[in-house]
């Protein structure tokens, strides 16, 4: 009795745990059901939203690491270049999303530019902090033992910024993941789709499916990244 | 006659310092050697061994090996005959200790049976056994260990010069004293020309066949640890015998 009372202080009422747990049970309903009749389509929109996150992922490395060495090899540019991209990466990503309708129009390429500017500012500043994070007398050694400079980058400086560099692109697969959900806005696919229908509907079903499939997918690239910086990096980890 | 090392009235400034780190300085070292450079820091005696790899250019005066002028070859040819080893040594991390050694035979493009075979043999040169070091990654090693290596890699392609820069310095006594005494049969049994770098008196003089004593960019004195004991040439040697007198007294109270 007293333990009711107690409960009932606290805001507890047998009526409404009984609804919220009837609620549950409708959308575990809801959702199972959604698993049975619409799989493919579920499929499709992982698919999707894996694809423009890679899409978008791999021009990001492409452009974020030779640059980030620019940066390094002629240090003048350090600044400017980071302040650049910097600043592309302060503006909102439904901002930028938005902006690039006019130049580019609907799709996934639009949404794919959004995210490659996205993602570049972790993977740069990672490589260069990587590449001059080599101390000077081992670059020394490496100069002393009768290397090039060319063979210093490639046999030293780039091999040990590799873990910092890696640490990079998995921060930006993270954020591309979660901002590719924005792209569905632009037409772009993905499991944005199943969010924004649920906004609409108000199907709390769908919003749970979109949104879970997508911190699921975020944890699991953070994880795969995980694995493979501890293959090549074998090294550090003993 | 040719000397091994020649310097002529060499002289090098840093940007923005109000003195010389080497001040004219003229001297020669002949083959076989086993010359140790003595100072405190700041006097120069990095700057004078990074000079002879060219990590520095003089600003003045010449340097010559073997009677050739250093600045008319190539620098990284003439980087792979001369064997560097530092303080914090500079192993490569991310290669194991075999690779490390075979940096350069690798860098010569040597066939792989005999750059297998030169590991191992520097390996047990360094008294470390190649089945069970030669797969390990520098960070598994202590600190003489990983400077057995360190001069093991200085001396994979056989170089007729070696510099070592406080290559001790970091190391605990009881090792040092080892390494010091197998650096000594390691010199005896080869044709090297040895330049050690120290900041200790008693290192220098056990060490050195003979001992230049450096002071503000300058030699101020060049001569067997014999001659340095009996005849210091200024009061700054004088000073350097007595501290190592006095660390010796220190001791025989005890006896």
């Amino acid at each position: 009795m007293r333990n009711l009372v107690i409960l009932r202080l606290c805001g507890y009422n047998k009526t409404v745990s009984d609804s919220m747990w009837k609620g549950c049970v409708a959308m575990y309903q809801q959702i199972a059901e959604y698993f049975q009749t619409s799989s493919e389509r579920w499929f499709s929109m992982l698919a999707g939203h894996i694809g423009l996150s890679a899409g978008a992922l791999l021009p990001a490395i492409v452009i974020a690491v030779p640059a980030g060495f620019l940066c390094v090899r002629y240090a003048r540019l350090n600044r400017p270049v980071t302040a650049l991209f910097g600043t592309l990466r302060i503006i909102p990503s439904l901002a930028v999303l938005l902006l690039m309708l006019p130049v580019l129009g609907t799709g996934a390429l639009p949404a794919m530019a959004a995210l490659v500017l996205l993602a570049i500012p972790p993977i740069l500043a990672n490589t260069i902090a990587g590449l001059n994070g080599v101390p000077d007398f081992m670059l020394e050694t490496a100069v002393s033992l009768g290397m090039t400079q060319e063979q210093v980058w490639w046999k030293i400086r780039f091999p040990l910024a590799l873990p910092l560099i890696f640490a990079g692109v998995k921060t930006a697969a993270v954020e591309i993941i979660a901002s590719a959900t924005l792209a569905a806005r632009i037409g772009a696919g993905g499991l944005g789709d199943l969010i924004f229908t649920g906004i609409g509907l108000f199907r709390t079903d769908l919003l749970l499916i979109g949104g879970g499939s997508v911190a699921v997918l975020s944890l699991l690239a953070g994880l795969l990244f995980g694995l493979l910086e501890k293959m090549c990096i074998r090294y550090k980890t003993i | 006659m040719v000397h091994a090392i020649e310097f002529r009235d060499v002289t090098k400034t840093f940007k923005g310092a109000g003195y010389s780190a080497v001040d004219h300085v003229s001297f020669t070292v002949e083959e076989g050697e086993f010359i140790t450079i003595l100072g405190s820091s700041g006097c120069g005696k990095t700057t004078l061994l990074k000079m002879i790899n060219r990590l520095y250019e003089p600003d003045d005066g010449k340097v010559l090996l073997s009677g050739t002028d250093i600045s008319s070859v190539d620098v990284v040819s003439l980087r792979r005959r001369i064997g560097y080893v530092i303080q914090q040594i500079g192993l490569f991390p991310h290669l194991t200790v075999g690779e490390n050694i075979a940096t350069l035979p690798k860098l010569l493009k040597w066939e792989k049976e005999k750059t297998a075979a030169r590991v191992d043999e520097l390996l047990i040169m360094a008294g470390l056994a190649p089945d069970e070091f030669r797969n390990r990654y520098p960070s598994q090693l202590s600190g003489g260990q990983q400077q057995r290596v360190g001069l093991a890699r200085a001396l994979a392609a056989d170089p007729g010069i070696m510099l070592l820069d406080e290559p001790f310095g970091a190391i605990d006594s009881i090792t040092r004293t080892k390494l010091q005494d197998e650096l000594l049969a390691l010199h005896g049994g080869m044709k090297k020309t040895f330049l050690f770098v120290t900041h200790d008196i008693e290192e220098a003089l056990k060490l050195g066949t003979r001992v230049m004593i450096m002071n503000g960019g300058k030699v101020i004195q060049y001569d067997t640890p014999e001659q340095i004991i009996r005849n210091p040439a200024d009061a700054f040697v004088r000073s350097l015998v007595e501290a190592a007198r006095a660390k010796e007294q220190f001791w025989e109270r005890f006896v």
